[in-house]
């Protein structure tokens, strides 16, 4: 694999998409960075760990870049006594928040480092505390301290005021916390600030044994429980060497899509709804309740949380379950053109969707905006197409790209995308190969990297597992929503106050995904 | 306007009936909201609060305003203030990040202060347990009425956990003689 002047010797991992994993000098870290920028690359993923073995080992700082061939996992090895290596935030600007949240839980900085405000640590744990490192349990407890200032970044001028929004907000949504920077209505500036629901989840990891793994990843975050679950599972079985029965690829190709259009309908109406036309709610919730009841009978679970399982998943489909599955899409397919229908001639409707939170190609390229706001944008990214994964690639699949990025584009992206994936479901509901749905896992000989690259309804789910088949060392899960939360940001510049609820939803980021 | 005049039409009144509470509760079920109302002279107003659930619990108590529940049809709604709130419904295990914004909340709301914990993972952490950064269960912070278990809840339990913790509060005969 080569990337500019850069010739890797990477070792292929035993994934079904094209994942390489290698190592990288700290000389070079910047340098290679840069190269993937360049080309097109997308920075993925950034995490740290803690590979210490007596005096000799290190830290070690991993990042994993998509290029056009396929996912370079490298990492970075420091001296047993180094502690700082080079900042890559100049060819990726969202990797900053990453590396602050290595310099809270590992302790590790980057060399220079302009933001050094903690991203996780609210003062609950001491600042000199790293839960990632060896020589703690994770298990320590401390006394609450008294509440730290988080220095937001001021604007000044006439008239300037700010509103702190959170992070209890006003309806039933997760805890984050946004300073807008307004005058009159328009809005100047928006930050956020997350890391309230930290709950040491990476640190939580270790203590589990491998098998069992799938579990917690399932609720990194609960609306992409499919996309997560599988991305661990393809991690571990590649560390096993283990190759996944077709029957369970495709079952488990269907719940991911399922996992989509459950999601895309929730969304379609709540966007609606913060544009007052309540009818739209009213309508697709009822799609999504017909969508998850059915996902209750045949799956056993609302929202298929633990079916997707090392080896394959838990349930099988009938032939009565194929049928009523058939009928089910058919008759949401028709719905749901209907009320697209009525959303596009609604000029209220309209008048708040088209033009705001405006996000351009040059920006979402920029900022890794990726998943289905990232299409929206422009972005021709989709992992189910890029590298003909199987089930998809025997089918046709076709991406999804609007161009406009604005709310209006991204609910055009979500409409288009419901029809794809409902017609996916039915070929794959039809073409089920005959087989098993799950087989025992191997044994893996030594510790090694595995990881699992999913595209989720969200954007690209990834999972970094270092294992040998039985206990964790070390398991890093990344949501999308670590590269698409800034870009909000950005997307609500200069709109009025009223409209970021609206733009907000458009993209619905996860707060758990990231705080982890 | 006649094609959604039309579509209403064409679903007609789509509202489930209430959930039978079981035999412990020894009332009819279209009687819940005229219960509320003889108990707290008033609808019943919640305040959620996710102090770091996985976001499944938020997704299914969205689930309980749909249609199909009609959760404001039975006198119960979901309010933005805590001022304004009758009942806490606490999701996820509480992280010590958001341990002061809890605490906040609950003491900002009036009487009669009813905590509902909603999910596996608020009564002692669930899969994430207890460590540097979460304190565990909703216990921990706050005295809980009622806890709803599930991971997470499916709709139909969520509103009987919501009546259950009324009801235990306020005493009906049923509980009391348990």
């Amino acid at each position: 694999m080569q990337i500019a002047d850069f010739t890797f010797e990477p070792e292929r991992l035993a994934t079904p998409l094209p994942i390489w994993r290698a190592t990288c000098p700290a000389s070079d870290w910047q340098e290679v960075a840069h190269a993937v920028a360049a080309s097109g690359g997308r920075l993925v993923s950034l995490w740290g760990c803690d590979r210490h073995d007596g005096k000799a080992g290190g830290y070690v700082i991993s990042a994993a870049y998509a290029t056009a061939e396929g996912l370079l996992c490298l990492e970075l090895l420091l001296d047993p006594q180094g502690e700082t290596y080079p900042d890559i935030s100049a060819s990726f600007p969202y990797a900053p928040r990453m590396q602050r949240t290595i310099a809270d839980l590992l302790g590790i900085v980057t060399e220079p480092m302009e933001d050094r405000r903690p991203w996780l640590n609210h003062g609950a744990w001491p600042a000199d505390y790293f839960p990632l490192r060896h020589e703690v349990t994770g298990k320590e407890a401390f006394p609450a301290s008294e509440l730290q200032d988080y220095p937001f970044v001021r604007v000044e001028g006439d008239g300037v005021h700010e509103i702190a929004v959170g992070p209890v907000h006003a309806g039933i949504i997760e805890p984050g916390h946004f300073r807008f920077s307004v005058v009159g209505e328009k809005v100047l500036r928006l930050e956020e600030r997350f890391g309230y629901k930290h709950k040491g989840i990476d640190k939580r990891f270790e203590e589990m044994p491998a098998k069992d793994g799938y579990r917690l990843a399932g609720r990194v975050s609960g609306d992409s429980t499919v996309a997560f679950s599988w991305a661990y599972c393809m991690a571990l079985e590649s560390i096993c060497n283990t190759q996944t029965p077709a029957r369970a690829r495709c079952l488990r190709a269907l719940l991911l899509e399922r996992e989509r259009v459950a999601n895309h309908l929730g969304d379609l109406g709540a966007l609606a709804n913060d544009a007052a036309f309540a009818f739209g709610l009213t309508q697709f919730m009822r799609l999504k309740e017909d969508w998850l009841r059915l996902n209750q009978r045949l799956f056993g679970h609302r929202l298929l949380m633990d079916v997707v399982i090392p080896g394959g998943v838990t349930v099988d489909l009938e032939n009565a379950g194929i049928s009523e599955l058939l009928t089910q899409c058919q008759a949401i397919a028709k719905e749901v053109r209907n009320l697209r229908a009525i959303y596009e001639n609604h000029a209220g409707l309209q008048d708040r969707f088209i033009a705001t939170g405006r996000v351009t190609k040059e920006l979402a390229t920029m900022l890794g905006l990726n998943g289905f706001a990232g299409r929206a944008s422009g972005v021709p990214a989709d992992l189910r197409a890029d590298f003909g994964m199987a089930p998809y690639s025997g089918h046709d699949f076709k991406k999804v790209v609007h161009r406009n990025g604005d709310v209006a584009s991204r609910v055009a992206v979500r409409f288009d995308e419901i029809a794809e994936s409902l017609r996916l479901i039915r070929l794959f509901a039809t073409e089920l190969t005959p087989g098993e749905i799950v087989v025992p896992l191997e044994a893996s000989a030594e510790t090694k990297l595995g990881a699992g690259w999913i595209e989720g309804w969200r954007g690209e789910v990834f999972v970094a597992l270092e294992s040998d088949g039985e206990k964790i060392r070390r398991c890093h899960c990344h949501d999308p929503s670590w590269q698409n939360w800034p870009v909000l940001e950005h997307a609500v510049m200069g709109n009025i106050v009223p409209d970021f609820p609206l733009i907000n939803k458009s993209f619905n980021l996860s707060y758990a995904g990231p705080d982890l | 306007m006649l094609k959604i005049l039309f579509q209403i039409g064409k679903q007609g009144i789509r509202t489930e009936p209430t959930p039978d509470l079981g035999s412990d509760f020894l009332l009819p079920a279209h009687r819940l909201r005229n219960e509320i109302l003889e108990v707290l002279g008033r609808s019943l107003t919640i305040r959620e609060v996710d102090t770091g659930s996985c976001n499944a619990c938020e997704l299914e108590i969205h689930a309980t305003n749909n249609l199909y529940y009609n959760l404001e049809g039975l006198g119960i709604k979901f309010v933005a203030s805590p001022r304004h709130a009758d009942m806490l419904l606490v999701t996820g295990p509480v992280s010590r990040n958001m341990a002061l914004a809890l605490k906040r909340t609950y003491d900002a709301m009036p009487e009669p202060k009813i905590v509902v914990a909603v999910g596996d993972c608020t009564i002692n952490g669930g899969i994430f347990g207890e460590n540097y950064a979460c304190c565990g269960g909703v216990s921990k912070i706050l005295p809980v009425d009622h806890v709803i278990r599930g991971c997470p809840p499916p709709p139909i339990e969520l509103l009987k956990g919501i009546l259950t913790a009324v009801r235990l509060r306020y005493g009906h005969p049923a509980v009391q003689s348990k």
